[in-house]
């Protein structure tokens, strides 16, 4: 049975690693929710993200956030990439399959998966 | 919308957005009804806004002009033979939203629950600020979240820690299966 003292546990093991995570975060990955976003499949990629991020261990430099309708919502689900410095890389038609892909080729390896991006989807 | 727990998590992002501290999600499965209740303390809505919801050319967002939140809400239980029911106030010391959805599970064009514990969980990655309380019952009995408790037994560390993330999916599947062999 899963109990609250399990958390107590991730307390104790996660209070000193709060302060480490603050200033070293340079990737922000935003998932577009919005009713658009949802209907498309935009929770599985979310999953797929937080979980491929962690799974992957770049917790330390990478956040996974959600946002509303960006405005192109046939082209749902969204997903943008802000890495300091350099220009915001836009993924549309997003599947949990891609998002693994994303975070191995572009978030770990540093090349973007143009295939993926807006504008390679005219 | 393919699951209602789809819709769930469309409609309680409107919860959020309007400012709620805790947004009370319950789901009751009686008989052949099925109960959806999204109740929270957020800002509330006027008379005149109420009135326009449901049209799904009416919506709060800026990037285009339709909302359609609601009115899929409305026809996913319509299709069925059930209904939607907005109770809002903006009353200083009791403003908040309630939306109540009634669905009958046996008809034809009922949309199957799906995946709600993916729903929970993508509510509090995205919002680990704000409180959660979700119940859903059914004749075997009963499933049970409520984030005050873990942010009391977390003491500061975030919900969205990955960690955190991860116990709350296996907590939820197991309250379901527990829930499934009664």
């Amino acid at each position: 049975m899963k109990s609250l003292a399990e958390l107590q546990a991730i307390k104790d093991k996660m209070k000193d690693k709060v302060v480490i995570r603050e200033g070293s975060l340079t990737t922000r990955v935003v998932v577009g929710m919005a009713t658009c976003g949802i209907a498309a499949g935009a929770r599985p990629v979310l999953g797929a993200f937080v979980e491929a991020v962690n799974e992957s261990g770049l917790a330390q430099s990478v956040t996974v956030s959600q946002t509303g309708c960006v405005g192109l919502c046939q082209y749902e689900p969204i997903v943008e990439v802000y890495e300091a410095g350099k220009e915001k890389v836009t993924y549309v038609k997003m599947t949990a399959d891609k998002a693994k892909e994303v975070v191995e080729k572009h978030l770990k390896g540093g090349k973007v998966v143009v295939e993926y991006t807006v504008a390679n989807c005219e | 919308m393919k699951e209602l727990s789809l819709n769930i998590l469309d409609i309680t992002e409107n919860s959020v957005k309007a400012g709620a501290t805790l947004t009370e999600i319950s789901i009751i499965e009686i008989g052949d009804t099925l109960t959806l209740t999204i109740k929270d303390n957020g800002h509330g809505m006027s008379d005149e806004i109420l009135k326009t919801v449901e049209n799904p050319f009416y919506t709060t967002r800026t990037t285009r002009k339709v909302g359609l939140g609601i009115p899929l809400l409305k026809l996913a239980a319509e299709q069925t033979g059930g209904n939607v029911k907005i109770v809002s106030s903006t009353d200083a010391t009791n403003h908040g939203t309630t939306v109540t959805a009634t669905f009958f599970k046996n008809h034809l064009d009922f949309t199957p629950l799906g995946d709600v514990k993916e729903t929970i969980v993508t509510l509090i990655q995205g919002h680990p600020n704000t409180d959660f309380l979700f119940t859903h019952q059914t004749n075997g009995g009963e499933v049970k979240l409520d984030t005050r408790e873990l942010r009391e037994a977390l003491e500061g560390v975030p919900l969205d820690t990955y960690e955190v993330i991860v116990w709350i999916k296996e907590y939820l599947n197991e309250q379901y299966q527990l829930l499934n062999n009664r």
